[in-house]
C-alpha cells in the first residue's frame, strides 16, 4: 500500500532560486494494483518517486509505503520497495548471481535465503545461461532481467517502476511491462511512471497525470474517458494539461 | 550502522575494484614496478652514462702549448684526454660540443716558472656539461701533478723536505651513526615516497567509487536499497584506504627486494661509493609506517568527498588532481635546509608528518610532537571522514546533474 499527503518537494538553486517540482501531492494506491504517473519530462514524477523511495527528502508532506513512514522509517520503507528505473543502472565487472546477491544481503537475507530465490529468479526469468557471466557483457534484455532479479530478490511489497522501458527496444519492453503485470498478480503495490500513452492504457488500473509538479487529475482509464469525453488518452492528457476541460486537483 | 552492511559494501567493492584493470595498474603495477624501475632503473641508467663518459677519452685543445712543451707534454701523455690540433675556433667548438675543453698557456710560461714568477693558465669550458666538466677535471689534475712536481724541485733545490709548505693535514671524520647519517641524507625522500603513494594509490579508487558511480547510473541503484548512506559511505571507504596502504606496501615491499636483491648495485653505481648507501633506523621506518595510517585515512576520506562532487570520473579528476600539488608542497617542503619540526608545525597536516620522518628514520624519537602529530591527524582523518558521510547525504551532492 502507498499512501502520499501533500508531498511537495522544493530545490534550492542559487542561480535559478527556489524551483517547485513536485507540489502538494496526494494518492493512494492499493495492493494489485497498477497506479501510472503519466507525465512529461520535468513534471515531477522522478522525483515523487525518489521520495517514495527516500531517495529524496520531501519539503513538505509525507507518504506511508508498506506501513513505514517515508520520513521516520526511510530504512525500513526500502527493505519493503523494489524500485527500477532506466537510471538504476548495475554493476558491470560484478555476475548477475554476485549482483542478486549483493542486494539481498543488504536486505538482510542469509546466503541460503539468496541461494534459493536467486534459483528460483533464475528459473522464471530464463537466466541460467548468464548467470555467471559478468554483467558489462550483457544485451539488453540479460541487463533487464537481471535489474528484474535485483528488485525481487528480496520480495517486496512495493514496486516503484521510473520509465523503465526508456531507451528500451520492442522485445526488451515487452519483458518489462510483462514483468509489471506480474507483479500485479502477485499482489503488489505498483507506481508506474511514464510519459508513454500506449503503456499507461496498456497496464494501469489509475492513473495519475502530473504536470509542473501537481497531479492535475486522477481516476481509472475508463472514467478519465469519461470525464473528459474523448477515448484517445493522448488527447486526454493535452486537456488535462492545458487545462481546457477537467477539474483541476491540487 | 550495521556491520554486516558494511562488510558486504565493503567486500564487493573490493571485489569491483579488483576486477578493474585501471585499479590493478594503480595499486599494484605501478608501485610494484614503474616506481622500483624508474628510482633504480634511473640510478643504473645515469651511472652508467657517468662511467661511460668517464671513461671516454676528452678532444682537448692546447692553446700555446709552445709556451711549455714540457706541460704540453704532459697533457698528451695524460690518460682520458685526445689533444686535438690548435685552432682559434675553440670557443665555438666547446660550445657545439665538438670539443670537451682548452687549455691556455700564456705566452713567457716556462720563462715564468723559471723565475719564481706567478703565470695563469686558463681552461675553457662549457659549464653544466658533463664530459666538459671531465675533461676540464683531468686537466687540473695533470696541471697540479706538474705544479706539484715543480714545487718539489724548487724544495729539493733548497734541501727542503717534501713536506716544507704541509706542516699540518687535514681530514673530516663522521662520528654519528649510520643511520643518523642516512636519515639527513635521505630521510626528506622517505616521507615524500610515502606520502605520495599513499595518495596517489587512494586517487583512483576514491574516484572510481564515487564520480564513477554516479557516472555508470549505479549510486542510485545501491541508494535504493535498505543500507544506510553512513554504512555504504565506511563500506567504499574502508576499499579506499586498503587500496592507498596495499599501494605502500607494494612499493616498500617491491623497493626493498630491489635494493636487497641486487638494486643495492645500482645504487652504489649512481652515488659512486659502495659506503654511500644509506642506513635507516628501522624502528624509526615502523614509525613512519604508523604514522602513514592516520595519513591514510585522511588522504581516503578527504578524496572521496572531493571526487563525490563530480558528476563525472573525468570531473572528478579535474578536482582531485590540484589536490596532488597540495600534497606534494608539504611534502617537499619537509626536505627544504631550515625547516624543523615544532609544536605548531606539528599541527599542520602532511608538513608535520614528513617533519617528523625525517627524525625517525635518523634513529630519533621526539615523543611529545609524536603524540601531537598521531592525535592530529587522526582528528583531521575523523573529520574528513565525517564531512564524507555527511557528502553522502546532501542531495544536492549525489542527485547533481
Amino acid at each position: 500500500m502507498i499512501e502520499a499527503r501533500g508531498l511537495t518537494k522544493t530545490f534550492r538553486d542559487k542561480k535559478r532560486g527556489d524551483i517547485h517540482a513536485v507540489e502538494n501531492i496526494s494518492f493512494s494506491v492499493a495492493p494489485g494494483r497498477i497506479y501510472g504517473l503519466l507525465g512529461a519530462n520535468g513534471a515531477g514524477k522522478t522525483t515523487t518517486l525518489r521520495m517514495l523511495a527516500t531517495l529524496l527528502k520531501p519539503t513538505a508532506g509525507s507518504a506511508v509505503v508498506a506501513g513505514a513512514d517515508i520520513r521516520e522509517q526511510p530504512g525500513r520503507v526500502r527493505s519493503q520497495v523494489g524500485f527500477l528505473a532506466a537510471s538504476t543502472a548495475l554493476y558491470g565487472r560484478l555476475t548477475a548471481r554476485e549482483l542478486i546477491a549483493y542486494f539481498g544481503r543488504l536486505n538482510g537475507l542469509s546466503d541460503a535465503e539468496i541461494e534459493l530465490r536467486t534459483a528460483r529468479l533464475s528459473l522464471e526469468l530464463d537466466m541460467a545461461e548468464f548467470l555467471d557471466r559478468r554483467i558489462e557483457k550483457f544485451s539488453t534484455g540479460m541487463k533487464q532481467k537481471t535489474s528484474i532479479a535485483r528488485t525481487l530478490i528480496h520480495d517486496p511489497a512495493v514496486m516503484i517502476f521510473d520509465e523503465p522501458t526508456l531507451g528500451l527496444d520492442v522485445m526488451a519492453a515487452r519483458t518489462i511491462v510483462r514483468f509489471i503485470r506480474d507483479c500485479r498478480a502477485r499482489g503488489k503495490t505498483v507506481l508506474y511512471s511514464t510519459h508513454v500513452m500506449s503503456e499507461v492504457e496498456k497496464l494501469c488500473d489509475i492513473i495519475g497525470i502530473v504536470h509542473d509538479g501537481r497531479l492535475l487529475d486522477e481516476g481509472t482509464l475508463a472514467e478519465l474517458r469519461a470525464r473528459h469525453g474523448e477515448h484517445d488518452m493522448e488527447e486526454i492528457f493535452v486537456r488535462v494539461v492545458t487545462g481546457r476541460t477537467a477539474e483541476v486537483r491540487s | 550502522m550495521k556491520t554486516r552492511n558494511i562488510f558486504t559494501v565493503f567486500v564487493k567493492e573490493l571485489r569491483d575494484t579488483l576486477r578493474d584493470r585501471r585499479a590493478i595498474i594503480s595499486m599494484f603495477v605501478v608501485p610494484t614496478i614503474v616506481i622500483p624501475a624508474l628510482t633504480f632503473g634511473l640510478g643504473t641508467v645515469f651511472a652508467k652514462v657517468v662511467k661511460k663518459a668517464g671513461a671516454e677519452n676528452h678532444a682537448v685543445m692546447i692553446i700555446g702549448g709552445e709556451n711549455a712543451p714540457q706541460l704540453r707534454e704532459t697533457l698528451e701523455h695524460q690518460g682520458g684526454l685526445k689533444i686535438v690540433p690548435t685552432s682559434p675556433d675553440y670557443a665555438g667548438r666547446i660550445s657545439a660540443k665538438k670539443l670537451r675543453a682548452a687549455v691556455e698557456i700564456p705566452d713567457g710560461f716556462a720563462e715564468s716558472v723559471r723565475s719564481g714568477a706567478r703565470a695563469t693558465v686558463k681552461i675553457y669550458t662549457h659549464d653544466g656539461e658533463m664530459r666538459s666538466g671531465f675533461a676540464a677535471a683531468t686537466i687540473e689534475r695533470a696541471l697540479r701533478d706538474y705544479r706539484e712536481a715543480i714545487v718539489r724541485d724548487r724544495l729539493s733545490a733548497k734541501n727542503l723536505p717534501a713536506d716544507f709548505l704541509r706542516p699540518f693535514v687535514m681530514k673530516r671524520q663522521n662520528v654519528a651513526p649510520p643511520e643518523k647519517v642516512g636519515g639527513s641524507s635521505f630521510g626528506g625522500l622517505v616521507p615524500y615516497f610515502f606520502i605520495i603513494l599513499c595518495f596517489t594509490g587512494a586517487m583512483y579508487p576514491a574516484i572510481d567509487l564515487t564520480a564513477g558511480e554516479k557516472e555508470r547510473g549505479t549510486l542510485e541503484t545501491i541508494l535504493c536499497s535498505p543500507v544506510a548512506r553512513s554504512e555504504l559511505v565506511v563500506g567504499k571507504f574502508l576499499v579506499v584506504l586498503a587500496a592507498s596502504l596495499a599501494t605502500v606496501a607494494c612499493a616498500l615491499g617491491s623497493m626493498a627486494i630491489t635494493a636487497f636483491a641486487g638494486g643495492a648495485g645500482f645504487l652504489r653505481g649512481a652515488m659512486h661509493a659502495a659506503n654511500a648507501l644509506p642506513t635507516f633506523s628501522i624502528p624509526g621506518l615502523l614509525a613512519v609506517v604508523v604514522l602513514v595510517f592516520p595519513l591514510a585515512v585522511l588522504f581516503s576520506a578527504l578524496l572521496m568527498t572531493v571526487a563525490l562532487f563530480a558528476k563525472s570520473y573525468k570531473e572528478a579528476q579535474t578536482y582531485v588532481s590540484p589536490l596532488v600539488f597540495i600534497v606534494i608542497l608539504p611534502a617537499v617542503a619537509a626536505v627544504l635546509p631550515g625547516i624543523e619540526l615544532s609544536t605548531t608545525l606539528s599541527l599542520v597536516p602532511v608538513l608535520n608528518i614528513a617533519l617528523v620522518s625525517k627524525e625517525l628514520v635518523a634513529g630519533t624519537f621526539p615523543l611529545l610532537p609524536l603524540a601531537l602529530i598521531f592525535l592530529s591527524t587522526c582528528a583531521y582523518a575523523a573529520g574528513a571522514l565525517a564531512l564524507a558521510v555527511k557528502m553522502f547525504n546532501r542531495e544536492d551532492v549525489i542527485f547533481r546533474t
